[in-house]
Order: C-alpha cells, then sequence, then structure tokens
C-alpha cells in the first residue's frame, strides 16, 4: 500500500499532531472531540449530532469491518473530519460492502491516521473540547501560523444553531411496524434512524418533520405523543424548538426526549444549559436511574447538559410543575434524564436507541409507549406511568429491547 | 445493598495444584478475594493445597489450611472454624467441584453455611451441558446441535445423527480434559470411552462440528440488583477447534460491528441472568460462523476462569476483587474504580490499546506427544502483550514466550509455499510463524484463511508485518522514520539487526542516537477519559510518556515470564515478596513481567506495574524511562528464574546495577571449571565430570568418567535436555536429538557427570550476605538421585538424615555461599551415595522450593533475599523480628513435617494413535505443579500430599506389581505390607515368582507384549488376562511398575499408560512406594487440619522452650564451639 499524503491536525491551542492523510484530503475544521467506543464506527459517524465536530476514535484499529447498508444511522456521514490510529487495510465481515476509506472519500469527509490518539485525548481531557482543523495533502505544508489563524478564525461550537443543518427538508412518515397504537411526531434534530425503529417497533406509525416547523403545522397532523431527536449544537441557540415543546407541553400531548431532546426539555422548563469540559462521548457509560436504583451501561454523546438540581423534586422555573432529575451519571454526576411530575413527558441525555451501544435502555421505549397509552385513559394515568417507573429493565431482556428497537438479533 | 452483616467469615476455597488448564491465575484470583474480604473486616478462612502460591500466606489469611481439597477434608475445616459461608467461584473447576461435592453430602445443610459468588444451584445450569443448552435456547440464543451419551451405543446413535466430525466432551473436566474432535468410528470410540470415564457424572455431550468459526468471549459480572456490565471481549485468533487456553487471544474483540458485537453482550446478560449468578462473574463463549454470522454459544463458567484473569490484566479492572466484593453483598455502583478513584465499577472498560495472548507449550518435555492442538488444553502458561495496535501486541508477545524461534523471522528458507500451506493447516505450537512464512513465500490471504480460518484481518495484520519487514530489508539505512515505522509495528532491535545483517547491540546503538525510544502508556479502563491514578504501564512509540516522575529510591524487580514446566508460581511468589519487603522497606518497587496469570501483574503488588516482555531491549527501556527520575538503586535478577537472570550480564553491560550477587558470581556457580575450583577450595566432591560441546568431546568424557552419565545443558532451568545415558550409542541419539535447539553450544557447555545411581538427594536453600548462612530449609527428596528434584517428592524436615549430614550440608552450602559470593538466595543439590556427600549444583537464585521452605517453616526466605540484596544483614533481619531466630538447619523435635508432592501432567498428552505418553520419571522436569502436605509425622504428611495431588491411595483394593530387576529385593517390604493390609496383590510372571519365594502370594497376570499380534486389539482368548486389559476393566486399583533400565521399556509403557488413562495411582519409583505403603493407617484414620497459623503459634512456643531451656542449660556448661567449616 503506498504511503499517504502527510497530514496535521491543529488544535486551536496550537498543540499540532503530524500523520497521514485518511479519507478525503484537503482540510476541514470543528470541534475536537473524542469518542471511546469500540465498535460502531459507521453508527458513530453517521450519527448527526456529530455534525461540526472532527471526531477521534480512540480504539486505535478503525474500518476492520468496512462499511454495509444496514448500519447507517442516516443518510450520510455527519463528522466534520475523522481521526483515527491504524485505519484498516483490508474489510472483513460477511456483511461488508465498502471500505470506510472508500466512503470517506467518497463523501469528501477528510480525516486523518497515525496520530498518538492517546495523547490527543489527554489533552481534551485536560483542557476541554476546542476548534480544530484537519490539513492534509498540499494544505498540510501550509504555513503552522496560517493554519493555527484558519483554526483560531474558524466558528466555535458554543452558540452554533446547527439543527437546520441535519434535519430533513420535508415531512416524512414511517408506518407503525407493530400493532398500532397511535403516532408520534419526531422533530428531527438529528434523528438516528434506531430511533426511529424503535419506535416504529412500539406501534408509532412516525412523522419526522422539519425542525423548522411550525407550532401550527405540528398540531395539524395532530400526533398522540411528540419526540425530540438527538442533535448537534448549542441548546441555548434553539430559541424556536423550545418555545414549540412548551406549547406541546402546555397542551399535555405526552412528550418523550433523547440527547439535544433533554437539554431543549430542561430549557424549555425553565433550566439552563451548559458546556462540559470535554462532553461524554461513549457507549460504556453508567447512568444510574435514580428511582429504581438501576444501573445502566448506556451510550452517549453530548458536549452540553441540563443544570438541574440533583436533589429531589423542584417546581419547574418556566411553570410546568414539579421535576426531578431521574438519572445521573455515575461518572461525574451529570443530570442524563429528567422527569416531569405533573405533565406527562420526560427524557434522557443518553442514547436508548444505542445504535452504537449497550441495549441497556431500550426499556425507555416501552415506557413511552405506555405512557402514550395510558394518555387515553386520563393525564393522570400518563403521568403515573412515567412518573413511577414500573417497566423496569429486569422485566425485559436486552435482547427483547434491541428486537423491538428494530434490531437483527 | 452495601455489604451483608451476616457474613462475617468467609471459607475460600482454593485451585489446588498447577496444572494444564487451572494455573496460577486461580492465585491471583484467590489472592485478590481474601485481600479484599480481609481489607472488609471479614474472617477468611483458605483451603489450599498448593504452597507455591502467594494466597496461602499466612498474612492473606486468618486461618490458612494447605489441605488436600476434598469434600471430607473441607468438612473437618468446617466443624472446626464455623464459617459463615463458603466462596467457592474463584478457585477455578476444583473449588466448583468440591463446593458441588459438598452440596451434594449434605456438609451446606449439617453446617448451615451458605455458597457465595454462585448457588448450587447456579453452578449446576452452567456446569450441566442439557440444562445449560435449553437455558441458551429459552433465552433466544443458538446453540450447536447435539446429544448427550452415557454409554457407547448412545454415543453411537448420536454420531449417526450428527456426522463426522464431531465434538466429545465430557461434562465436569476442567481445561477441557478428554474433549476434541472425533473424525472417525474409530476416534469416537476411544474418546467417549475415556470421556464416560474422567466425566464425574459419567455423561459426554456429543455436538454438531463448528470447526473453523469464530470464537469469542465475554467476560461478565454482575450484582444482587441485577447491575450486569461486560467487562470485556475476547476474540480468539485461532478459530474453533484450539481450545481458548492454546489460542492466540486478543482484547478487544476486533473483527465485530457493533450491532454483532451487541447482540453477544445481549445474549450473555440473559444467560448470566437465567443462570442466576448474581454475586460475581462468568465467562461465556461464543462461536460464530463467518459466512452468514449464525452465533453459538458453546460455554459459560459460572466462575472467574483464566480469561477471567486476562481480561482483568487487559482492561485494569480487577474481576476477582469485584467479585469478592460482590459475593458480600456489595452492588457494582458502590464499588469505586480503583484505577481512576473518581469513577465507580459499574462500567464497562474501554480500551485504546489492543492486548494479545499467546500460549506457551511444552511439547519438547514430551516428544512422543501428538502436537497437534484441539479442544483439550495443552499449554502450560502465556504471555500477554499490550501495544497499541495489533502488530505491535502480536510481535511483542511472541518475544515474550522466551523461546527459540517463536519470533517471526525472515531468514531465508528453502519451504515452498505449498509446504507451508500445509504446515500451517494444522494447529500447532509456532503455526502463526508458518501463516507469517506462508505469505511470506507468496501465499495470499485467502490460500491462508482456506486452510486455517483465521479472520482474514488478523492474516492482513501479518502481511503489514511483511511488508514492514520488506521496507527495512530494502532501505538504505535505519533513519529515524523507519525506526519508528518499524517500532510502530512491534519489530525488536533483534529482529532489525537479523533483517539488516547487524548485531542487536549495534541496531540498539544507531535506534539510541537517533532518539528513537518508547513512550510508556497507560492502562486506564477508560481509554483517558478519566485520569488514572495507577501506575500500570506498556511501552509505545508514540508521542507523549505517562510516566509520572518520582524522587524515590527505586528498586526494578524482573519477574519470571510465562510459566512453563521448570519455572512457574514459585517464582512469582519470590518476585511478589521482594516487592512487599522492598515497598515496606521504603523502596519505589517497579515490577517487569508479561505474565498475566500471576500476582506480581497484579497493579496493587508493586508500586508500577510494567506489562513489558523480559527481553534486555525492553528492560533497558523501562530502566530508561524509570531512572529519568529519582534514584535506581538497582534491579532485582535472582529472583524470576532463568529469564530474569539471564538478563543479568547484559544490564551489567548496559551499566545498570545488579542487585545481590553479581553476575560475574552467578557464572562462577554455572560455569563448570569455575565451579570445580569452588569446591577443589572447600574440599567438597561433585561426581565425576566434564564439559562438552559436541559429541566427540561428549564421548570422551563419558568414557572417562564410565558410564551411566547425567547430561545437562548449562543455563538452562527444569532439567532441560537433561537425561541419563547408559552408553555410547545413546549419547550419540542425545546429540541427534538436541540438533537445532540451541541449548548446547560454545558458550552454553554440555555437563556431563558421573551418573549416583542408588543416591538420596538433599535440596537446601540458604540466604547467605557475604558473613552469615541462614538455612531456610533442608530438603530431603524421597526418589533417589535421577528424577529431577521439581518431579520427586521431599520432605521438610529430612525424615532419614542424620544430624551429622544435616551439619554437613551446612557445611558444605556455607562454603559454597562464600566461594561463589552469594549475596541473597543461594539453592545447592546434594546427594549421598555410599556414604559421601556429593555436590551435585549449585543456583545463586530462588528455587522452586522457596514458597515451600516459607510454608513449611514460616521462614520469609524470598522476602529476606530480597533485602539482604539492598544491603541489609542476615543479623539485622533476625534482630527486627523478620527471620526467625533460629534457622532452617535445626527443626524442633515436635515440629510438623512437610512434604511437597509433584503433579503430572501426563495425562493431557497423547501420542498420534491416541496413546497416553510414558509417565516415567527422569532428569528432565515434567511436572506443572506440586501440593504440601504437612503434619504431624511423615505418613499423616506424605498421605495428605498424596490425597492432594492425585486423590491418594485407595484403602483396599488390588495391586498390581511388575518391577525391574533390580528393584527386586527393594518390593519385597512394601509388597508385603500391602498384602497384610488386605490388598489382593497381581504380578506379571518373574516379579511374581521372587514374592513367592519370600512368602507372598500374588496371583499371576500375562504381560501385555505376550499378546499374539493379532490379538492386540481384541482378546487373548485361552491366556492370561494381560494385564493392560484389566486396567481398562477396572480390575486393578494400584499399579506399581518401574522402568528397566535404558530398554525393554515397550511392556512397561503400556503398563503404565493404561494406568494414567484410567486414573489409577502409578508408583515408578520404589521409594514413593514405601513413603506410600507407610502412610496407608494414616489415611484409614482420616485427616485432621491445623492451619499455618496454629503452627506458628506452636512454632512460637516451641521456640520460647527451646530458648528457656537453651538459657538454663547455658548457665550450666559452655556455650558450644562453632562449627568449623568442612575443609
Amino acid at each position: 500500500m503506498a504511503p499517504s499524503a502527510p497530514a496535521v491536525f491543529v488544535l486551536e491551542d496550537g498543540r499540532r499532531f503530524r500523520g497521514r492523510a485518511y479519507g478525503a484530503v484537503g482540510r476541514a475544521f470543528g470541534e475536537a472531540v473524542f469518542t471511546t467506543g469500540m465498535t460502531g464506527y459507521q453508527e458513530t459517524i453517521t450519527d448527526p449530532s456529530y455534525a461540526g465536530q472532527i471526531v477521534a476514535q480512540t480504539a486505535p484499529h478503525i474500518g476492520n469491518t468496512g462499511v454495509n447498508d444496514e448500519d447507517p444511522e442516516s443518510a450520510r456521514i455527519w463528522v466534520a473530519g475523522y481521526v483515527v490510529r491504524d485505519p484498516s487495510r483490508v474489510v472483513s465481515n460477511h456483511r461488508a460492502k465498502r471500505s470506510l476509506d472508500d466512503d470517506l472519500t467518497a463523501q469528501g469527509i477528510v480525516g486523518i491516521s497515525g496520530i498518538d490518539t492517546r495523547a490527543l485525548t489527554r489533552h481534551l481531557r485536560d483542557r476541554g473540547a476546542m476548534r480544530s482543523a484537519i490539513f492534509s495533502g498540499p494544505d498540510a505544508d501550509l504555513d503552522p501560523a496560517e493554519q493555527l489563524t484558519l483554526v483560531t478564525s474558524s466558528p466555535e461550537m458554543s452558540g452554533l444553531n446547527l439543527s437546520a443543518e441535519v434535519s430533513t427538508d420535508t415531512a416524512y412518515t414511517v408506518d407503525a411496524t407493530a400493532e398500532r397504537i397511535g403516532s408520534v411526531a419526531i422533530l428531527d434534530l438529528g434523528i438516528k434512524a434506531a430511533t426511529i425503529h424503535a419506535l416504529a417497533a412500539r406501534g408509532f406509525d412516525v412523522h419526522v418533520v422539519p425542525e423548522s416547523i411550525s407550532a401550527d403545522d405540528l398540531f395539524a397532523l395532530d400526533p398522540t405523543a411528540v419526540f425530540y431527536s438527538n442533535g448537534p449544537g448549542d441548546p441555548e441557540a434553539s430559541d424556536h424548538h423550545i418555545a414549540l415543546l412548551q406549547q406541546v407541553l402546555k397542551r399535555g400531548i405526552p412528550f418523550f426526549g433523547i440527547c439535544f431532546g433533554n437539554q431543549l426539555l430542561g430549557r424549555a422548563l425553565g433550566f439552563g444549559t451548559y458546556k462540559l469540559p470535554f462532553g461524554h462521548r461513549g457507549i460504556n457509560q453508567p447512568v444510574l436511574d435514580r428511582r429504581t436504583g438501576r444501573v445502566e451501561i448506556t451510550a452517549h454523546n453530548h458536549g452540553f447538559a441540563v443544570d438541574a438540581p440533583l436533589d429531589g423534586p423542584v417546581e419547574s422555573p418556566a411553570g410546568f410543575g414539579r421535576v426531578e432529575v431521574s438519572h445521573v451519571g455515575l461518572n461525574d454526576q451529570v443530570v442524563e434524564g429528567l422527569a416531569c411530575l405533573d405533565i406527562p413527558a420526560f427524557s434522557v441525555q443518553y442514547h436508548p436507541e444505542a445504535a452504537a451501544g449497550p441495549h441497556d435502555s431500550a426499556y425507555l421505549f416501552d415506557r413511552f409507549r405506555a405512557m402514550v397509552i395510558a394518555s387515553g385513559e386520563s393525564a393522570e394515568a400518563a403521568i403515573e406511568v412515567e412518573s413511577s417507573p414500573d417497566v423496569l429493565p429486569t422485566d425485559r431482556s436486552p435482547r427483547d429491547g434491541a428486537r423491538l428497537a428494530g434490531e437483527d438479533v | 445493598m452495601p455489604k451483608r452483616d451476616d457474613i462475617n467469615s468467609v471459607l475460600v476455597i482454593g485451585s489446588g495444584p498447577i496444572v494444564i488448564g487451572q494455573a496460577c491465575e486461580f492465585d491471583y484470583s484467590g489472592t485478590q478475594a481474601c485481600r479484599v474480604l480481609r481489607e472488609e473486616g471479614v474472617r477468611v478462612i483458605l483451603v489450599n493445597s498448593n504452597p507455591a502460591t502467594i494466597m496461602t500466606d499466612p498474612d492473606f489469611a486468618d486461618a490458612t489450611y494447605i489441605e488436600p481439597i476434598t469434600w471430607q477434608v473441607i468438612e473437618t475445616i468446617i466443624a472446626k472454624e464455623k464459617p459463615d459461608a463458603i466462596l467457592p467461584t474463584l478457585g477455578g473447576q476444583t473449588a466448583l467441584n468440591a463446593a458441588i461435592d459438598l452440596h451434594t453430602h449434605g456438609i451446606l445443610e449439617k453446617y448451615d453455611v451458605e455458597l457465595i459468588g454462585a448457588n448450587f444451584e447456579a453452578i449446576n445450569k452452567g456446569e450441566d451441558r442439557q440444562i445449560f443448552k435449553q437455558l441458551v435456547l429459552d433465552a433466544g440464543g443458538d446453540v450447536a446441535r447435539s446429544h448427550i451419551a452415557h454409554t457407547i451405543d448412545e454415543a453411537l446413535a448420536a454420531a449417526d445423527d450428527l456426522g463426522y466430525p464431531l465434538v466429545i466432551r465430557p461434562s465436569f473436566t476442567m481445561g477441557g480434559l478428554g474433549s476434541g474432535f472425533a473424525y472417525t468410528r474409530q476416534d469416537l470410540l476411544r474418546m467417549v470411552g475415556d470421556g464416560l470415564h474422567q466425566s464425574p457424572t459419567s455423561e459426554v455431550l456429543m455436538e454438531e462440528s463448528i470447526i473453523g468459526w469464530k470464537e469469542y468471549e465475554l467476560e461478565l459480572m454482575r450484582d444482587t440488583s441485577d447491575n450486569t456490565v461486560v467487562v470485556c471481549s475476547i476474540e480468539n485468533v485461532d478459530p474453533v477447534g484450539v481450545h481458548t487456553g492454546d489460542s492466540i487471544t486478543v482484547a478487544p474483540a476486533l473483527t465485530l460491528t457493533d450491532r454483532e458485537y451487541q447482540n453477544l453482550r445481549d445474549i450473555g446478560m440473559d444467560i448470566i441472568r437465567a443462570v442466576g449468578v448474581d454475586t460475581g462473574g462468568c465467562n461465556i463463549q461464543f462461536a460464530i460462523d463467518p459466512a452468514t454470522g449464525r452465533v453459538i454459544v458453546i460455554e459459560m463458567n459460572p466462575r472467574v476462569s483464566r480469561s477471567s484473569a486476562l481480561a482483568s490484566k487487559a482492561t485494569g479492572f480487577p474481576i476477582a476483587k469485584i467479585a469478592a466484593k460482590l459475593a458480600i453483598g456489595y452492588r457494582l455502583d458502590e464499588i469505586p474504580n480503583d484505577i481512576t478513584g473518581v469513577t465507580p465499577a459499574s462500567f464497562e472498560p474501554t480500551l485504546d490499546y489492543v492486548v494479545v495472548k499467546v500460549p506457551r507449550f511444552a511439547f519438547e518435555k514430551f516428544p512422543a506427544a501428538d502436537a497437534r492442538l484441539t479442544t483439550t488444553m495443552k499449554s502450560v502458561g502465556e504471555a500477554m502483550a499490550i501495544g497499541r495496535n495489533f502488530s505491535t501486541a502480536l510481535q511483542k508477545a511472541l518475544r515474550s514466550l522466551e523461546k527459540r524461534g517463536s519470533s517471526f523471522s525472515w531468514a531465508p528458507t528453502n519451504a515452498t509455499k505449498e509446504e507451508l500451506l500445509v504446515l500451517a493447516e494444522i494447529p500447532t505450537d509456532g503455526r502463526i510463524g508458518s501463516v507469517q512464512r506462508a505469505l511470506l513465500a507468496g501465499a495470499t490471504v485467502d490460500e491462508l484463511f482456506e486452510v486455517t480460518g483465521i479472520d482474514p484481518w488478523f492474516l492482513d495484520q501479518i502481511v503489514l508485518i511483511n511488508e514492514v519487514a520488506a521496507e527495512i530489508q530494502a532501505a538504505d539505512s535505519l533513519d529515524a522514520d523507519l525506526l519508528r515505522h518499524a517500532k510502530d509495528h512491534g519489530f525488536s532491535d533483534a529482529q532489525l539487526a537479523e533483517l539488516r545483517g547487524l548485531d542487536e547491540h549495534e541496531v540498539r546503538a544507531i535506534r539510541w542516537n537517533a532518539g528513537v525510544r518508547p513512550v510508556f502508556k497507560t492502562v486506564d479502563t477508560c481509554a483517558g477519559e478519566f485520569p488514572a491514578l495507577t501506575p500500570y504501564h506498556y511501552s509505545s512509540y508514540d508521542e507523549e510518556t505517562e510516566v509520572i516522575p518520582s524522587d524515590r529510591r527505586k528498586v526494578v524487580i524482573l519477574g519470571s515470564g510465562p510459566n512453563r514446566i521448570g519455572q512457574g508460581v514459585e517464582f512469582d511468589y519470590s518476585c511478589v515478596h521482594a516487592a512487599f519487603a522492598l515497598s515496606d522497606a521504603g523502596y519505589e518497587t517497579i515490577m517487569i513481567n508479561c505474565n498475566p496469570e500471576t500476582v506480581s501483574t497484579d497493579y496493587d503488588t508493586s508500586d508500577r506495574l510494567y506489562f513489558e516482555p523480559l527481553t534486555l531491549e525492553d528492560v533497558l527501556e523501562v530502566i530508561h524511562a524509570e531512572s529519568a527520575s529519582g534514584e535506581l538503586v538497582g534491579v532485582v535478577v535472582q529472583l524470576g528464574g532463568q529469564t530474569a537472570l539471564g538478563l543479568a550480564k547484559g544490564l551489567e553491560a548496559a551499566g545498570v546495577p545488579i542487585l545481590g550477587t553479581t553476575p560475574a558470581a552467578i557464572d562462577l556457580a554455572e560455569e563448570r571449571g569455575l565451579f570445580s575450583g569452588i569446591l577443589d577450595d572447600a574440599g567438597l566432591v561433585a561426581p565425576k565430570n566434564g564439559t562438552a560441546i559436541e559429541l566427540t568431546g561428549a564421548l570422551d568424557v563419558a568414557t572417562s568418567i564410565g558410564y551411566p552419565v547425567l547430561v545437562r545443558p548449562s543455563y538452562v532451568l527444569g532439567g532441560r535436555g537433561m537425561e541419563i545415558i547408559y552408553d555410547s550409542a545413546s549419547l550419540a541419539d542425545y546429540f541427534d536429538r538436541i540438533e537445532g535447539q540451541g541449548i548446547v553450544g560454545p558458550s552454553h557447555p554440555l555437563l556431563v557427570d558421573r551418573f549416583l545411581d542408588d543416591a538420596i538427594e538433599i535440596d537446601i536453600d540458604a540466604l547467605f550476605d557475604g558473613e552469615r548462612l541462614y538455612v531456610g530449609g533442608v530438603m530431603e527428596h524421597i526418589e533417589e538421585a535421577g528424577v529431577h528434584s521439581g518431579d520427586s517428592s521431599c520432605t521438610l524436615p529430612p525424615v532419614t538424615l542424620g544430624r551429622g549430614q544435616i551439619d554437613a550440608v551446612r557445611d558444605a552450602t556455607l562454603a559454597i555461599a562464600k566461594g561463589i559470593g552469594v549475596r541473597g538466595l543461594l539453592n545447592v543439590q546434594f546427594a549421598i551415595g555410599a556414604g559421601v556427600l556429593y555436590v551435585l549444583e549449585a543456583n545463586p537464585r530462588a528455587s522452586r522450593t522457596v514458597p515451600f521452605v516459607a510454608k513449611a517453616l514460616g521462614i520469609p526466605l524470598a522476602k529476606a533475599a530480597s533485602l539482604i540484596m539492598v544491603g541489609r544483614s542476615i543479623d539485622s533481619l533476625v534482630a527486627d523480628g523478620l527471620l526467625p531466630e533460629q534457622d532452617g538447619s535445626i527443626v524442633p523435635f515436635d515440629s510438623p513435617v512437610a512434604v511437597k508432592e509433584a503433579v503430572l501432567p501426563f495425562k493431557r498428552f497423547r501420542t498420534t494413535e491416541g496413546r497416553v505418553v510414558d509417565s516415567v520419571l527422569g532428569p528432565e522436569m515434567r511436572s506443572t505443579g506440586e501440593v504440601m502436605g504437612i503434619d504431624r509425622d511423615f505418613p499423616r504428611a506424605f498421605a495428605k500430599s498424596q490425597e492432594a495431588a492425585y486423590g491418594g491411595l485407595p484403602p483396599t483394593g488390588t495391586v498390581f506389581v511388575s518391577v525391574a530387576d533390580r528393584d527386586k529385593r527393594a518390593i519385597i517390604l512394601p509388597v508385603l505390607r500391602l498384602q497384610q493390609l488386605g490388598f489382593s496383590l497381581l504380578a506379571t510372571e518373574g516379579t511374581a515368582e521372587v514374592l513367592r519365594r519370600n512368602g507372598i502370594e500374588a496371583g499371576v497376570v500375562g504381560k501385555y507384549s505376550t499378546r499374539g499380534d493379532g490379538l492386540r486389539d481384541g482378546r487373548s482368548d485361552g491366556d492370561l488376562p494381560d494385564i493392560v486389559e484389566l486396567i481398562e476393566q477396572d480390575k486393578v486399583d494400584v499399579v506399581i511398575n518401574t522402568p528397566s533400565g535404558r530398554s525393554a521399556r515397550a511392556d512397561g509403557y503400556e503398563i503404565r499408560a493404561a494406568a494414567v488413562a484410567a486414573d489409577k495411582p502409578l508408583f515408578t519409583t520404589i521409594a514413593q512406594l514405601a513413603a506410600a505403603v507407610a502412610s496407608i493407617e494414616a489415611i484409614q484414620t482420616g485427616f485432621e487440619v491445623t492451619s499455618l497459623q496454629e503452627y506458628a503459634d506452636q512454632r512460637a512456643v516451641s521456640s520460647a522452650r527451646a530458648a528457656a531451656s537453651a538459657a538454663a542449660s547455658a548457665a550450666h556448661s559452655a556455650a558450644r564451639p562453632e562449627r568449623i567449616p568442612a575443609g
């Protein structure tokens, strides 16, 4: 194999890593983050939440199983740039269709390989996520000062609204794949395929709607429930989505949010959000369900978090009744879930749809389903389902969860 | 739930002797468990028959019983100690089987004691293949199609359904003993026959073949609240068909997509729940069809396993420690992750490196054995390496094996691609080398995948290594970029030297001049997401190092590398003790080792741990990194066996201070001429001897000193290449056989000694500080000289030596210690033949018996040695109370007797015809482990050692006797005694005749060799029943057979092979038999148990009494005059 072109990864604080070009050759800008998952690179790079970010994989060997047509989480690769240590030279998997390198090149994703990814990770862990750029091919030879200037003049993640970039342009519907119980409108802030599968498998007709949808258009769909997806960007820059959500909550429509959706529920309820130093990105994060005492191993991908009091229910500053922090990250006590006690709404910061990641939390889709069914009887019944969990993970094998989530098991 | 308050004392069951399939990984797990439980304030009672372990140190439990692990003995311990609970999940299959026995014999119920970690139901669900299979299916998993057979007929019927080849697995055996592939009906008959016998439940499982599928393992843990985590995934490079213990394995799994991995994880979680392991760990094995992705669950172990130890070292997640905490009630989220300090144990480690484990085999010890790898584990040890990528980890692991030819080589050979493909097709030790060679010879990845089933991704990595090698060969010079490139794929300086036609030292000089040196990364469980508190490092040619400077005084301890026959857990014991003692003395201890099974590679053992190969290059780089700060006091090389000792010269040449005995002094002991000088000066004698580097010289020596001779390569351990040679033809044959093994050469001459027939062999372990000799213990071998000390049983104190002989041994040892210039440990082997004391050899290093001495007499030799090495005097160690006042040369009259017995692996090794290999003991060591029996006198102690080693003699039954002519005289008394004790006797004609003349009636049986040729495979109708047949028919309970010298072994071999295959007590030496006979009465009365702590108390009382009486007698008479050393 011919050695690839030189490349350099430049961080806004001046730290540089020299390596080789990987994927497309050229330049790429974005927020430098690392993810610690050892499997699931294909899901990772196609996760819209990574839009605007240059993602470094801490696992050294990437691309071993190539790329197939079943595992992408969206129609394209979203990472702004890709950093790996040892890209695979071959593809070995019975489902593989192409190599990762081919896909990165075809989609113009600039990457870098052969750098000390652990040194990079430790740097980002200590200094926090920051702006960065990959320069490869001829750009690698640009003057380092010029490269740094280019980095420092690129946009920062804080204050950035990336929803429009990742959202669907037009609404579309995915029919329920199990006995129909109603419909859910998903506000597409960067929706992943696994989430759509999981909801359809719980009997929802799924309406995926653009993030710019107006309240009137949304309610015109008459959804049984509303769902806010994961997605990139700063929740502080999403006033429209928050205002829309407040209207949903006021109408008492059952609501479930994931990731960015959790941050937006937090803000809609009147809490603040803040940027974590280097975020949570990986598929091994322990989260405690404070109401059941159970620990789930969960998939995370978030750079921002909700600022809500951990101890005990508090009144929603925005007047939506009592709210409690239902889930907490055990590594650093970050808010990982919110449960409303007076309206049928809850959310989690992590990814019950997994992909990539463990299926421990797939039960949350069941809880959502139960809440929506109960809402047919009364709002109180719906709140009861969500605020006093009875669908425990023990009740269900993760395989069942995965099966319902539409995975091939 | 926090810790349970109803568990205040726990009985931990250990795993017994090191055997193939169950090695010191269970010392690692048991030691962790004992530590944790004591930290939690739980009274720990331990039973383990293996004295070489760290866990049986009296410091690790409140009551340590070195006793046979049988349900009867455990019942006695339970009755005495009244534990609240029993923890059986950390002592391998041995402990689990003991727990099952305790349950089925109603002992648990009788004493109201609970199994924790896994209860009987969970153990049974995991172990009973039929129940387990159903459970997997219920959980939505898939299993191989299978049938259970309890008879040969059932097995044949099953085979009709499944077709050949098929897999046979006896139920409830460990390490896959007795399992394998049957390709034909004949294979099936033999394997099912053996399997039914080996299985305690007389059943075998027969399964459809999934040979060639990809194989994976998951290590899971679950707590009382059903919180479950997967600690590690492991992928076998060798596909299904090779036991996972014999496979090259890699962590994490590298060829699974997330969907496929999560599917395994889901199945695994369902299984651990369904089995009901709710306070501990389990290991689940999977097979995946590479073509379709179909997943089959192979098996699960509801306990800590060999793979758990590997997973712990690979991830930094201490499975056994956490399992022990879960067992007493903690939840995963209540236990902190030691490595980060801030995050909980309820998470899944993530790796930013690759771990490769390679097995180490000992086929050279069993030349007759079929070296094909199967589902019966045959490796005796393993090495693990950590690298930032697979190629690095693989190459580091291969060189960690310390075996000639284990690393990839690019030297030209004549083998063609086709020949290499044929070679690669059969899984054997070193197949990976054939794969690399075949690729080099032009074979494609597809061709190799076809013949090996190794995943193309791994094959391509070997292609990559070959490509880098080609770049190195083709380059104009070794510049910094190329060196970094090579190093980033794991090439050693030695490999670079071979590729460039240079010397290793030249390459190192070029590399250092170019500034190309490794950095050290940290194993932190979290891929760098959180800061790590634990300095557990591995090298990488990356950018940033993570070694934190320290200003302390540092001591580097070199471990002993992968376990092998001759160098096992005993050496790890010494290294660990040095780490503890030096740490207590205020030094910063730095451990370098590459054996994942050990306590020394637990990040808790030393202040800093470097998981690195024990080669000069790798060790020098660690020393370089550590020398950047603080003060390097020196390196301890005398505790890690031949591995560490072998590095001494190179380290010294590189300017590294060696602690204790100097390399020059080590040479004095090894180099025959120099050593003779020392003996001459001291007036000591060695058997007549000479040295040779080739056959002619050896023949000259042998002729001049007279046959039989004992030949022994220098600088080897475990008697590698050691044989008794009776004539010149055999000597020529010997040279033929060792050709190309590199064990004899100009720098490593062959030692040729006159062999002492019928001599008593004596071992002594001692300390010397330059002034004072402190005897650890004098051990008398039970077998006569000629059986390797590691394979012979021995007793401490000696039971037939007189005071004068022991004094002479002591004096000789002092003279040798002074002559060599020992600082630290010294082991000397003597023989007494015809009243003359001969010096056989001296080893200025820790010996295999150091832990045995420590357990038998309570003398911490390794700790003391490490302190002597950093300058402490024996006087000061005695004054501090570390060493007892009285050394081991005088053992008080009322002291207990300890017997060490070796455990041999013959049963695991079959010839290509499927027979067990010969089990005669000789000068080359072949035992894998040892047990200790300790009791108030020799017969009782010996009986315990036999019980622990192989189940002991039956109280009654039929004994078969057939001995060589030279043993006929010695056989009479023991056989007479057996008859008096009620045994009935069978003998071959010659032996029966001798017995009859001595008034002992024995039934006569035919020799195997008198079977007509046509009858070999069938019945010998009309004639006397032949002995092999009788053994196979279970009509003989004990076999006594001594080999008749140099030839005519065929008949004896068949008898011994049959006895080993049928698991019958087998005596191949009369000394062993005599001891066993003397112990029969002790067996019939049952065993009493005494803990090491009780023995220590008795010793304290006894020595206080002795001191008082000495003081009294001193008042009356002058002190005994100082003894003058001999010569």
